[in-house]
């Protein structure tokens, strides 16, 4: 298939940046999204341009490292899809495809379609973890986990921190992401010790890197590859009211 | 900053202010609906002027009153604080969206429809609450409750302007809309979500975003009828 590329070029943070127009041509419908775009990248490089710079890393939909917003919608028009799992034949020949990088005042643009989402790296860092002692490995039997608990904090860690979340709020809002990771370890039985500390610290940095508040319309939810549920942001919400309620940090 | 303000300044602690002051005004609404519903009655309005006079001066009306008044201000405050917000957390757009393919038109135009809502309100307590505390509502005496206010008579009067009944019929649509989205979002908020009770929310939420919006939108119409 032959297909038109308008690609969002920015050469750094400073620079005004714009739309620019391939063709690229014979293209596979087996092909994944990027795979497309290495082939627009070789044609690039054959022409002495420079490639589109783009995040990628394990182009199988678990590392989050892709990022496109395609055609107006992240990760492009399929559902539960990261953009490297993506595959041609979801578009058709002939077509416009615009290609823009996550839009977010805390996800500042570094190169063409590349972001920096160190953002979400700090709210970790603020608390999604782990710290108190837990010992060595204990008997499989020895902390009861009953098994819908067991699935539901798993459903939760799905969350790859591709940041699609925020690329498709409205309000590029991180509560989905955020309540993810306050959601795992909260339901579990090493991560109950600090979720009030937790939750506290992860919002509070979450606020500090302006990301927008929650309007609660499920476009996240929509849009995410890993289908993380709106439940998460529900019980965020009870996890931090019961945190700065009750907890002893005044 | 004390743990409170701390709370309230964080972006979850603001919607729980957003989401307790929307829930009160929804049972607020009820309250009125009901309340107003004595329009219909065919006695020349006494009904109606009684309820008035009885929501006036009884003493736990006023503290009523009071919480409404509280309620829709810190909504319009915090809401206006947060949508600013929430804009200036994406200052570059997306030349390319397509919002309708994953959300509803409603949840992502609250601020719009609030907007109107309250251009509204102004309109509305301009026109009836205004007018009973500077006291421009003429008397009416009735021979078993004596002088009352006859706010009966100023409802008459502006339901007889056509475009007055057109204005409250649209912002009843924006109401239903901001409803419709409303309603849900609150529990959402509030963190009231379960597999049993959230489908039997979102279901009761889009009848009250019908009814009620409706029972209001009916009672203008109805009065430009009669007034014919
Ligand atoms: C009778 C009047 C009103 C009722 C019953 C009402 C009810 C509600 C409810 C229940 C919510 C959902 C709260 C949540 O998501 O947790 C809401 C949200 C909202 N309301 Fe109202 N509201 C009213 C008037 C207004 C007015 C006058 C404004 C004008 C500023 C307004 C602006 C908003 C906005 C912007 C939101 C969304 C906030 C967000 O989620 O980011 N509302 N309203
Ligand atoms: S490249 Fe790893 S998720 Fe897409």
């Amino acid at each position: 298939m032959n297909l038109t590329l308008k690609v969002w070029r920015q050469k750094n943070p400073s620079d005004k940046g714009g739309f620019k127009t391939y063709k690229v041509n014979d293209i596979s419908e087996h092909m994944s999204f990027l795979e497309m775009m290495d082939v627009l990248n070789e044609q690039l490089a054959v022409a002495g341009e420079e490639p589109v710079h783009f995040d990628h890393d394990c182009r199988e939909g678990i590392c989050g490292s892709c990022s496109m917003y395609i055609n107006g919608r992240a990760h492009g028009p399929q559902k539960l899809t990261a953009t490297c799992q993506l595959h041609m034949r979801h578009f058709n020949d002939g077509e416009t495809i615009t290609i823009e990088p996550w839009r977010a005042r805390a996800f500042p643009v570094v190169k063409d379609l590349v972001v920096d989402r160190s953002a979400f790296d700090r709210i970790i860092q603020s608390g999604g973890y782990v710290s108190v002692n837990t010992g060595g490995v204990p008997d499989a039997n020895e902390i009861p986990v009953p098994k819908q608990i067991a699935d539901e904090a798993f459903s939760s860690a799905e969350c790859i921190s591709c940041g699609a979340c925020v690329a498709a709020c409205k309000n590029a809002s991180a509560m989905l992401f955020v309540s993810a990771k306050v959601s795992q370890l909260a339901l579990l039985p090493q991560g109950k010790v600090e979720r009030k500390s937790r939750v506290e610290r992860m919002v509070a940095q979450m606020d500090i890197e302006g990301f927008g508040s929650c309007t609660n319309t499920g476009a996240c939810t929509a849009e995410c590859p890993k289908g993380i549920s709106q439940e998460n942001i529900a019980r965020i919400n009870r996890e931090y009211y019961n945190a700065k309620f009750t907890s002893d940090n005044v | 900053m004390s743990w409170i303000t701390q709370t309230f300044s964080s972006t979850i602690g603001r919607k729980l202010l957003v989401a307790a002051s929307g829930l009160f005004l929804i049972i607020f609404l009820i309250g009125h609906v009901s309340g107003n519903f004595l329009l219909f009655k065919d006695d020349g309005g006494q009904a109606f002027n009684e309820y008035t006079q009885f929501m006036t001066t009884n003493q736990l009306v006023q503290v009523v009153r009071w919480l409404t008044y509280i309620s829709i201000l810190t909504h319009i405050i915090v809401t206006i604080i947060l949508t600013i917000h929430n804009k200036k957390a994406r200052p570059v757009g997306y030349a390319e969206a397509h919002p309708s393919a994953n959300s509803t038109w409603s949840s992502r135009n609250m601020g719009l429809l609030g907007t109107l809502i309250a251009v509204f309100l102004v309109i509305h307590l301009g026109n009836f609450w205004y007018k009973m505390k500077v006291g421009e509502v003429p008397l009416v005496t009735y021979e078993s409750e004596g002088t009352l206010r006859d706010l009966y008579s100023v409802v008459l009067f502006s339901f007889s302007n056509l475009w007055y009944v057109i204005l409250y019929v649209v912002m009843m649509i924006f109401l239903a809309l901001h409803l419709a989205h409303g309603f849900r979002s609150a529990f959402q908020t509030l963190g009231w979500r379960h597999k049993k009770y959230t489908p039997i929310i979102e279901k009761v939420g889009l009848a009250f975003a019908i009814i009620v919006p409706l029972l209001f939108a009916i009672m203008p119409v109805y009065i430009y009828i009669i007034t014919r």
